[in-house]
């Protein structure tokens, strides 16, 4: 598939955002932070910033914006309306959360859950705008919904612990920031070697035409002799993306580094708040790197009629 | 109630694309289609937006070798899922005769759609920001002010080979149903689960072409000479 930067920046800056939304959400329910310590509002205010700056750019790839606002209207079967929905309706809740937490509102523990409880869901949502298309097999796996959660998580965890850290206050434990972190990687791991060899569909299944035993049938493997059009053409665009084996290697040993390396690296460096917003930092561009190699190495089906043998 | 479609003859077709070229000429005027714009035609780099596109394949080692020509456009798939995930409501599958069809008023242009489709149907028209795809002609089908025979969509009508048909799959007696029955017609990528309409009849196995025989060189003009002398002797 095609990496959109519009829609990679969307994917890791609104998930960053949200992850970031609920530590704060959860350090507020344990009583560790409140609505009289300057980190929180800081916090507060880069999770807006980050949501709201993934859901406009998200907006960057429709080709006829005036009807985004339709987006919102098939919640019950699209993945992508839900998003849409639960998106915008996270801005209210927390408003009145905040609005609760400044005036001491005992109400304000029920709206910290509920946000949580949104925030998560969005995330999942824009994981299963994924993880649903039956045409990109290497999508359809929970792999994606697991890790899109935890990029979200690790990534608003170590914004939050720099967030705090530059407040002159205690970080979350590295166990607890690292988890997500480790989990992540573990899961893009797993997701590697399931999707190494597997073969989903051919060209011969594509255009129906057995490779053998097929008596008074055309039989025998098939091969692409011209595709019908002398240039590229909307599907080739969109979904003919073709990433070089050596190139898709060093990105993701890149990835690895940024996403795994350098949250690792400072938590045997234990850095001041430069070095932590440093390691926030790196982890965040490793997942944009992450998220790139999620749409370039994805294979759509409509690739076989294309030539290509199997997906 | 009616689930209209077609049948495909991949045995038949000859490759012309007349077919993709008579649903350009109808289409790029339609008002259900919204038009099949160009771009750079007649430049260095030509593309634009088809509703159907013929592609060519080759199936086996020569000689036992056949080219398959492949028409492909939407299949009006029972489990339409560019519909399912559309968000705005601009897809929608016709409940009266199953047509997929796209309200361009209400698209947003995100390719979510085309995204869902394994069968290449939908393409973007840039001019207006909006999702292209076949209608299956909903424009001349069900137009009473046509003569019968022509309410077909243009690309069966087109088709120089009849390897175009159109009809109802619910009705047993159709056209398409006994083609379907006699030939073996069935869906492209069925494992998919999306449920295409469309069928394609398989292409029947063609008659293996000898390779050439091979033609014993002619001797010198010596030879030749000497093996007339040998001939003129034993007369």
């Amino acid at each position: 598939m095609k990496p959109a930067l519009s829609v990679v920046f969307f994917t890791v800056a609104s998930g960053a955002g949200l992850g970031l939304a609920v530590w704060v959400l959860a350090w507020q329910l344990a009583g560790r932070v409140d609505g009289s310590v300057r980190a929180f509002w800081v916090a507060v205010a880069v999770a807006a910033l980050l949501l709201t700056a993934g859901l406009l750019s998200s907006t960057g790839h429709l080709a006829n914006p005036r009807n985004a606002w339709r987006a919102f209207s098939r919640f019950r079967s699209s993945w992508l309306s839900r998003e849409g929905v639960l998106a915008v309706a996270f801005y209210p809740l927390a408003a009145a959360h905040l609005v609760f937490s400044v005036g001491g509102d005992p109400r304000a523990r029920a709206t910290a859950v509920a946000a949580i409880a949104l925030a998560l869901a969005i995330v999942v949502c824009t994981a299963m705008i994924y993880a649903c298309l039956r045409t990109v097999p290497r999508w359809r796996t929970w792999h994606t919904v697991v890790g899109y959660l935890l990029f979200a998580l690790a990534s608003g965890g170590l914004l939050w612990a720099a967030i705090l850290v530059s407040d002159g206050r205690a970080a979350p434990s590295w166990t607890l920031l690292l988890a997500p972190v480790v989990g992540a990687a573990l899961v893009k791991l797993a997701w590697d070697a399931k999707f190494s060899d597997r073969v989903h569909a051919t060209l011969n299944e594509a255009i129906g035409v057995p490779v053998s035993a097929a008596p008074g049938r055309v039989q025998g493997r098939v091969r692409l002799l011209d595709p019908g059009h002398a240039t590229r053409t909307f599907l080739t665009n969109e979904f003919g993306f073709e990433l070089a084996r050596e190139r898709a290697a060093s990105l993701r040993l890149a990835m690895y580094a940024l996403t795994v390396g350098a949250p690792v690296l400072a938590a045997i460096a234990a850095p001041g708040a430069a070095g932590r917003w440093a390691a926030a930092l790196a982890l965040l561009a490793g997942v944009l790197v992450e998220r790139w190699l999620f749409f370039a190495r994805a294979e759509h089906v409509v690739r076989l009629y294309h030539g290509q043998t199997r997906v | 109630m009616s689930r209209l479609g077609l049948v495909i003859d991949v045995d038949a077709c000859v490759g012309c694309h007349a077919c993709a070229t008579a649903c350009k000429e109808w289409n790029g005027a339609s008002l259900m289609a919204g038009g099949a714009p160009d771009y750079d035609a007649h430049g260095a780099e030509p593309t634009g937006v088809w509703f159907n596109r013929v592609r060519h394949y080759e199936a086996g080692e020569y000689p036992a070798s056949r080219t398959l020509n492949v028409p492909m456009s939407c299949m009006h798939c029972e489990t339409a899922d560019c519909v399912t995930v559309c968000p705005t409501g601009a897809s929608y599958k016709r409940a009266e005769d199953g047509i997929v069809l796209i309200d361009a008023e209400k698209c947003m242009g995100c390719n979510y759609c085309a995204w869902a489709c394994p069968y290449g149907a939908r393409e973007l028209d840039t001019d207006s920001g909006t999702m292209r795809k076949c209608t299956l002609c909903v424009d001349r089908i069900h137009d009473t002010a046509l003569p019968e025979p022509e309410r077909q969509p243009a690309c069966v009508l087109a088709c120089p080979a009849h390897a175009r048909h159109f009809g109802d799959f619910d009705d047993p007696s159709s056209r398409v149903s006994t083609l379907v029955r006699e030939r073996e017609g069935a869906p492209l990528l069925e494992k998919l689960g999306y449920r295409p309409t469309n069928r394609y009849l398989p292409p029947r196995a063609a008659a293996e072409v000898p390779p050439p025989a091979t033609v014993p060189p002619r001797g010198t003009l010596q030879s030749r000479l000497a093996s007339l002398v040998d001939r003129l002797i034993r007369l």
